[in-house]
C-alpha cells in the first residue's frame, strides 16, 4: 500500500507524471488547469526536473516535440483554448510518432466559451483535432484516485506504441479533492529508446534524424500503412471501460468523467427504486469500447448517453450499436442552472431515467 | 629526387551528406549550411550536436548535416530546440537552422520568446529576402521596391511595411549574449560567416547567453538572376539595407 492522503485532482494528476517518472512539463497559463502547471514549477525543480514557462500553447507543443525526440518523458497540461491552439503541433508529434502525454481539463466551449468545467472537447480529441488524419489514445479519469493512476497509464502507453496519449479531464475532476493512494505503477517492460536525438557521442557515432517532413520521401503511403496498423493494434488491445449493473439491465447509462460519477449517484437512486439501470463507463475514450455497446444493444437494451456537452460521445455510442438500439440524450441542457457554474447532477439524470422507463 | 612534401590544404567537410545535391544552381543555403558544417567539424563538437531546421529550402541543408537532427513545424524550431536542450541540458549543443520567413514571420513569436528566456541555443536564419520554396513570395526581409509574386509591383511601404532587421532588434534583448549578420556572398564574408557560427556557437558551450546569426544568401532562381549577378546584388542592394557586423557581444549577462 502506498501512502493515502487527501488531495486535489490537480496534486494528484502531479503526483502520477512524478511517479511515472516525468521530469520535463512546459506548460502555458490557462484556467481553470492553473494549479497543475504550478504544481511542475514547485515540485520539479526539487525532483532535479526542468519546468518551462512557454510564450503560448503553441510553443509548449514544440517544445515537448523537442523534449520527447531528445528521449524523455514529457507532458503539458491545458484547458480547451489551448488545447485548440497547440493541435498544429500535436499533429507533427503524431506524425513522427513521439510520445508526449498531454491532460486536457476541459472548459466550456467553442471559442473562449467558459472558464469552467464542460465536456466539449471529446471529439476533437478522439478524431485527432490536427491536420492530417491521425489518432491519440484518449484516456477519461472519474476520480482523484484515477487522475493519479491514468496519467501513469498514460505514460505508459505512450512510450509502449510512440503515440500522442491525451488524459480527458475536466475543470470538475482537478478541482475537488478525495483520498487518494500514492503509487508508482509497474506497467510492464518497455523497450530503449535508441531512436532519440541526445548526440551522436552517447550513441557511437549514429546519427538519427526524426522529422515531420518525411511524408516528403518516397514512402508516404508506407508510412500511414504502418501508423494506421499501429492504431489496430491499440484498437485490438487497449479498450479499457468499466461496467456496473448491466447484466439485467434495461437501460444503460453511458457517461466518462465527472458526468460519470452523477450517474453513479442516478444509478443507485434508480435501483433503489427498483428500475433496471445499469452503467457503462468507457475509460479509453480512443480506443472505444465499441463492443460491449454492440453486445447490450444486440441483446435489447437502450441507452441514455450523458454529457456535459450538446451531444459528442454519443456518436461513439451510436456506431456501437448499430442501429439496433433506441439511443436517448442528457446533455450541456439539463444543467442544474444556466451560466458557467451549472452543472449535471444525479437527481436530473434520475428524472431522465423515470421518464424512459 | 627529393620527395614532395604533401600538404592538405582542402578536403570536403565529413559532415556533410556525400550523396544530396545543392539545391538550385546558385543557391546559398547549403554554402551556409557548409560554413555551419565546416565550424562545428573544427570545434570538433559534432557528437554534441543536436540540429533542428525549419520549414523551406534551408531545410536541405539541415537535411545534409550529418548530426541528429530533427525538423518539426514551420517557425517552431527555436521553441523545438528549447524541449531538447532542457531536455539534455548541459550536454548538448543545440541549434537551429531557419528561413527568413520561417524566423521572421510565421515563427518571430517562437523566436524573440526563446531570446528572451535567454535559452542557450543558437539561432542561424539564412536570408534570401523570398519565399524560395514556395515561388519567391514577399519575405519580412524582402527589399523595399522588390518585385515578388505577391508584390508584383514592387514592395510597397503602404501595403507591406518595411524589412525587419532581426540580429539587430534581438541584440536589445537582455537574455541576447551574441547577435551578428554575416553573408555568403565571397569568400571572405563565407570566412566571417564561420568566424561568427563559432562565436555563436562559443557562447552556448560558455553558458552565457542565447547566440544569433543571420546570414545573407542568394537565391538566384527566385530572383531571375544568374548566380553572379545574385551575388553582386547582395553586395548591392542586400548589405546596404542590412549591415554586416556585431550588434551584440557579451561575455555575461548579469
Amino acid at each position: 500500500m502506498g501512502e493515502r492522503v487527501l488531495i486535489h485532482g490537480y496534486e494528484a494528476v502531479g503526483r502520477g507524471a512524478l511517479n511515472a517518472g516525468c521530469r520535463h512539463f512546459f506548460g502555458y497559463p490557462i484556467t481553470p488547469q492553473n494549479e497543475i502547471t504550478e504544481f511542475f514549477a514547485r515540485e520539479l525543480p526539487k525532483n532535479g526536473g526542468r519546468f518551462v514557462q512557454a510564450e503560448s500553447e503553441s510553443a509548449v507543443g514544440a517544445m515537448l516535440f523537442g523534449a520527447s525526440a531528445a528521449g524523455v518523458r514529457t507532458m503539458t497540461s491545458t484547458a480547451s483554448p489551448g488545447w485548440g491552439l497547440m493541435q498544429e503541433m500535436l499533429s507533427h508529434i503524431s506524425f513522427c510518432e513521439l510520445p508526449v502525454v498531454i491532460v486536457n481539463c476541459q472548459r466550456g466551449g467553442p471559442g473562449q466559451g467558459t472558464t469552467r468545467h464542460a465536456q466539449t472537447d471529446y471529439l476533437s480529441a478522439t478524431r485527432g483535432g490536427g491536420q492530417g488524419g491521425y489518432k491519440s489514445i484518449v484516456i477519461a479519469p472519474a476520480s482523484v484516485q484515477e487522475c493519479h493512476d491514468l496519467v501513469q497509464l498514460a505514460f505508459y502507453l505512450a512510450d509502449k506504441y510512440n503515440i500522442l496519449t491525451i488524459v480527458l479531464c475536466d475543470g470538475i475532476l482537478i478541482q475537488i479533492a478525495e483520498p487518494v493512494e500514492l503509487r508508482t505503477i509497474d506497467f510492464g517492460p518497455l523497450l530503449e529508446k535508441d531512436w532519440a536525438l541526445k548526440g551522436s557521442a552517447k550513441k557511437e557515432g549514429r546519427t538519427d534524424i526524426i522529422h515531420s517532413t518525411r511524408g516528403l520521401l518516397g514512402t508516404y503511403p508506407q508510412i500511414l500503412e504502418a501508423m494506421h496498423k499501429k492504431y489496430q493494434q491499440i484498437t485490438d488491445s487497449e479498450v479499457r471501460y468499466e461496467t456496473a449493473d448491466a447484466d439485467d439491465a434495461e437501460l444503460l447509462l453511458v457517461a466518462y468523467g465527472y458526468v460519470a460519477r452523477c450517474c453513479e449517484g442516478a444509478i443507485n437512486m434508480a435501483r433503489a427504486a427498483g428500475l433496471k439501470v445499469g452503467f457503462i463507463r468507457p475509460i479509453t475514450l480512443w480506443p472505444f469500447p465499441y463492443e460491449i455497446i454492440r453486445q447490450k444493444a444486440s441483446q435489447g437494451c437502450r441507452f441514455l448517453v450523458v454529457e456535459d456537452s450538446m451531444g459528442q460521445m454519443i456518436e461513439d455510442v451510436k456506431l456501437g450499436a448499430e442501429g439496433k438500439a433506441e439511443i436517448h440524450f442528457l446533455g450541456l441542457l439539463a444543467r442544474h442552472q444556466g451560466g458557467e457554474l451549472g452543472m449535471l447532477f444525479p437527481e436530473r439524470v434520475f428524472e431522465e431515467v423515470k421518464k424512459l422507463l | 629526387m627529393s620527395e614532395k612534401k604533401k600538404e592538405l590544404v582542402y578536403a570536403p567537410t565529413k559532415l556533410r551528406v556525400p550523396w544530396l545535391g545543392s539545391g538550385c544552381p546558385g543557391c546559398g543555403h547549403t554554402l551556409a549550411g557548409k560554413a555551419i558544417m565546416e565550424v562545428i567539424e573544427e570545434m570538433g563538437i559534432e557528437g554534441r550536436v543536436i540540429a533542428v531546421g525549419g520549414i523551406g529550402c534551408h531545410g536541405l541543408a539541415l537535411m545534409m548535416t550529418i548530426v541528429d537532427r530533427t525538423i518539426g513545424a514551420h517557425g517552431t524550431a527555436p521553441a523545438t530546440a528549447t524541449g531538447i536542450k532542457q531536455a539534455l541540458f548541459d550536454d548538448a549543443i543545440v541549434y537551429t537552422f531557419q528561413g527568413d520567413g520561417d524566423c521572421a514571420a510565421i515563427g518571430a513569436g517562437y523566436l524573440v520568446n526563446a531570446a528572451a528566456r535567454s535559452e542557450r541555443i543558437t539561432i542561424f536564419m539564412v536570408n534570401n529576402a523570398n519565399y524560395g520554396t514556395t515561388g519567391g513570395q514577399m519575405a519580412p526581409t524582402t527589399l523595399m521596391g522588390q518585385v515578388t509574386p505577391t508584390t508584383p509591383m514592387g514592395r510597397d511601404a503602404k501595403t507591406c511595411g518595411y524589412p525587419l532587421h532581426v540580429p539587430e532588434m534581438l541584440a536589445t534583448i537582455k537574455g541576447v549574449a551574441y547577435s551578428a549578420r554575416s553573408a555568403v556572398n565571397s569568400p571572405a564574408n563565407f570566412q566571417r560567416t564561420k568566424r561568427y557560427a563559432k562565436a555563436a556557437f562559443q557562447k552556448q558551450i560558455d553558458d552565457v547567453g542565447f547566440s544569433f546569426v543571420e546570414i545573407l544568401d542568394p537565391c538566384p532562381v527566385n530572383w531571375h538572376m544568374d548566380p553572379v549577378d545574385a551575388l553582386k546584388w547582395i553586395e548591392e542592394k542586400q548589405i546596404a539595407e542590412y549591415p554586416l557586423g556585431e550588434f551584440r557581444n557579451v561575455d555575461r549577462i548579469d
